[in-house]
């Protein structure tokens, strides 16, 4: 079986050895500058796509801190995600234009429709909600994004549309 | 010094102080609830608010610093309307059933709520649902009465250095507990039960053995035992309106025997032969070390019998586990000895033996369920009880304790040494050892004045003590002239320093005693509630006072465990000892 990307990059995901040694590099560099926690944790995420536990039990052990009050730590910021992101990334634009344009109407809407907050991710796996600043898409305010599609004009009411065409007959890739 | 004025009364005071500090220096009461002595104050729940003159709003008196001049109201309208206010809000998000729930009898939360005279809640909050975490041996959290003081997570993190509980999340939603407000047994927490000590409210407890000791001493098949760890004698009392120090090992004893146990004995024995065993591997240790120049002989020795330690050096220490004394503690040779040995005695098999053990402790909870304490065949010790517990069942039993006469605890495994008391105290393991050991080496007393090491005694978090060893008898000669040096520490957080002093060599010891908690065991996890260092010094004022009121003071002059050596266990670190005494220790993962 192949391993499925949890992440929202295209490429195939690198196995969790290399990703690990990855991790160890960063927190090596981290683990002594004041206040490190939380660019580590950022760091953490951004190579696996979100904090797994294993992943905070190696940063509280770098950090010599207790698991309880790293989770503490992440469990503050809603930037930092625990769960694998869904297989499509959400990213609803906020942008100037967008947002004068009825851009929190759409995050709204979406938030509604997906049953998750930014930041969160469907229990089904399906989607991940993020908002995003410009995509430099500003004449066809208000967008958003799934993956690398590009939606404009997007109108509240039809959120639910848009998110079937991802949501129908799982397995093969979408549109 | 400042002069400041607080309810018309003019107070002296040494700058840096706070209002709250200023207030109980003149006898003056501020509501408190986050605020913990000699701890950074929070000043998270206002309920110590009061009125400063010429400040625009309501000050909290824990973490506001006196200045010059400055004249305080404490009771004014405004102030106890705001005190009042904040405790309502507090009820409001709570999930209070006082009349079921475990910490009904000394709740901070009930008392502030009638003190303030709040007969009706106002608010309507939002509150969380009960969760019962019951994953571990020793207790049970329930974060929907947890009023997010944070106490626990100063004495978890700061006192104990283990950060088994922290904020999670936050804003309204936040909870305090382990990660990501889990379970206690998906983090690393040593048990030593410091966070149901300071916990104000029914949040953190004991996990009761209550219902399983009743249900023992029902059964009229079963022979029911009971020791008392040394701690108990000075600090049960409180829960009967006694002054803290007040020691009441007669009126316990007489307790114990009217709710129905057969014998009546005293972890106290147990510690008589913990020093024999101990004393006798430290010199054993010692001789190796000098003598044979064996590189095996982990120097210096640490002691054994608090499980939270224990525990901790299997998370944190493991290079340092072969330094820890293979003594079982006294609670766990007590049973042993007690299904092997008496029960012979007594013509019963071990497994018609019930061991329940009173202890100041919710890690020996854990303690007593390690698998590899069951010497005997079955589980050494059946059911261990908190200082707490047991004072419930005495009152459930309808017993008027405080009107009970005296009574004896039964031989042979009820008779003890002044040294077998001192285990209650920090330092007090170690000068018991010493009381033994430097007559063994030396043939002669310790010398010190009344058999006490003024040094490791007090409240000190690391303490130390040199002693010199002269006119050996003829089989230590090797000792000649040494100096034995000693130290102690109390509560984790100590014990860490200590170590780390060892570990880089900047400290050199022979023979170290670590507590888990701060005071030791009169300052246990399972004690009376609400133990501050006040409360300490004078249990451990009890503790010395009750080792000077025996006959005997010295744990090798304790005849009934002459007696358990000469017929059953042959000679200390014997084959039999090593089989039902010792243990072994292995490392654990951290979680
Ligand atoms: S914690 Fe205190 S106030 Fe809350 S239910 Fe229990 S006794 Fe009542
Ligand atoms: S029992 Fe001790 S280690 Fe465990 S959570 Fe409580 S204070 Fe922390
Ligand atoms: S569990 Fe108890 S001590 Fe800890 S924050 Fe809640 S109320 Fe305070
Ligand atoms: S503001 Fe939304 S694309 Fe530029
Ligand atoms: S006791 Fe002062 S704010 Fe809590």
């Amino acid at each position: 079986m192949t391993k499925t990307c949890t992440c929202a990059c295209a490429e195939a995901a690198p196995d969790e050895a290399e990703l690990m040694k990855r991790l160890d590099d960063v927190l090596a560099e981290q683990k002594d500058k004041p206040g490190g926690l939380i660019p580590a944790l950022q760091t953490a995420q951004a190579i696996f796509g979100y904090l797994p536990e294993s992943v905070l039990r190696r940063v509280a052990q770098a950090f010599d801190k207790s698991y309880s009050e790293v989770a503490g730590v992440v469990s503050f910021y809603s930037f930092f995600s625990t769960v694998p992101r869904g297989k499509y990334l959400v990213r609803v634009c906020l942008g100037t234009a967008c947002y004068v344009r009825g851009g929190n109407e759409v995050l709204r809407a979406m938030k509604d429709k997906l049953g998750i907050d930014v930041g969160g991710t469907t229990p089904d796996r399906q989607f991940s909600l993020e908002v995003g600043r410009c995509f430099g898409a500003c004449g066809m305010a208000p967008v958003l994004m799934v993956n690398d599609d590009l939606h404009q004009r997007v109108k509240p009411a039809k959120i639910g549309e848009l998110l079937e065409k991802y949501r129908a007959p799982a397995q093969e890739a979408r549109p | 010094m400042i002069h400041v004025t607080i309810n018309g009364k003019a107070i002296e005071i040494a700058e840096g102080s706070t209002i709250l500090q200023a207030a109980k220096s003149a006898g003056i009461q501020i509501p408190t609830l986050c605020f913990l002595e000699k701890r950074e104050p929070l000043g998270a729940c206002r309920v110590c608010l009061v009125e400063v003159e010429g400040a625009r709003t309501l000050v909290a008196a824990c973490s506001t610093p006196c200045v010059e001049g400055q004249v305080v109201h404490v009771n004014g309208p405004k102030a106890r309307a705001a005190r009042k206010q904040v405790v309502e809000l507090l009820l409001s998000e709570h999930d209070g059933d006082c009349q079921t729930c475990e910490r009904n009898e000394d709740c901070e939360l009930r008392k502030l709520a009638s003190d303030m005279g709040i007969r009706t809640v106002t608010y309507g909050g939002a509150r969380a649902a009960p969760k019962r975490d019951d994953s571990t041996p020793g207790l049970v959290r329930d974060n929907s009465k947890c009023i997010k003081c944070r106490r626990c997570v100063t004495v978890c993190n700061q006192v104990q250095g283990i950060g088994a509980l922290f904020p999670q999340g936050r804003g309204f939603a936040t909870v305090i507990g382990p990660a990501f407000a889990g379970d206690l047994d998906g983090v690393t927490c040593v048990q030593c039960g410091q966070c149901a000590a300071v916990c104000p409210v029914g949040a953190i407890t004991e996990r009761s053995a209550i219902d399983d000791v009743w249900a023992a001493l029902d059964d009229p098949a079963k022979t029911v035992v009971v020791q008392t760890a040394p701690a108990i004698r000075a600090a049960l009392g409180e829960e009967f309106g006694y002054p803290p120090g007040t020691r009441v090992t007669g009126q316990m004893t007489t307790a114990l025997r009217q709710m129905g146990f057969d014998a009546v004995f005293d972890t106290n024995f147990a510690a008589d032969l913990t020093i024999m065993e101990e004393g006798t591997e430290l010199l054993t240790r010692l001789k190796r070390a000098l003598v044979d120049k064996d590189k095996t002989a982990a120097l210096p020795m640490f002691t054994s019998c608090s499980p939270g330690w224990v525990q901790f050096a299997e998370y944190y220490y493991p290079n340092f586990l072969d330094h820890l004394s293979t003594c079982k503690s006294p609670q766990q040779m007590f049973g042993a000895v007690a299904k092997t040995y008496y029960a012979q005695k007594i013509g019963k098999k071990p497994e018609d033996m019930v061991v329940v053990s009173v202890m100041p402790c919710t890690a020996k909870k854990f303690e007593a369920q390690r698998p590899e304490m069951n010497a005997s065949g079955v589980r050494d010790v059946d059911y261990v009880l908190t200082t707490r517990e047991l004072a419930r069942m005495i009152r459930q039993a309808n017993l008027a304790f405080t009107e009970l006469p005296d009574g004896e605890m039964d031989a042979p495994l009820g008779l003890s040494s002044g040294a077998a008391d001192i285990f209650a105290n920090t330092g007090g393991v170690m000068e018991a050892a010493l009381r033994t050991a430097y007559e063994i080496v030396t043939g002669r007393e310790l010398p010190a004045e009344n058999l006490h090491v003024k040094p490791i005694e007090g409240l000190e978090g690391i303490k130390e003590a040199a002693l010199k060893i002269e006119r050996t008898q003829p089989a230590w000669s090797f000792l000649e002239g040494a100096e034995l040096k000693v130290a102690v520490a109390h509560g984790l957080g100590n014990a860490r320093k200590l170590l780390e002093m060892i570990r880089s060599g900047e400290a050199q010891y022979h023979f170290i005693e670590v507590m888990t908690c701060p005071g030791g065991c009169i300052g246990g996890g399972g004690q009376p509630r609400f133990t501050d260092d006040g409360v300490r010094l004078k249990r451990i004022s009890a503790i010395y006072a009750e080792d000077e009121s025996k006959k005997l003071r010295k744990s090798h002059d304790n005849p009934a465990v002459a007696e358990l050596y000469r017929d059953f266990l042959g000679k200390p670190l014997g084959h039999k000892s090593h089989e039902l005494l010792h243990t072994r220790y292995a490392q654990k993962e951290r979680r």
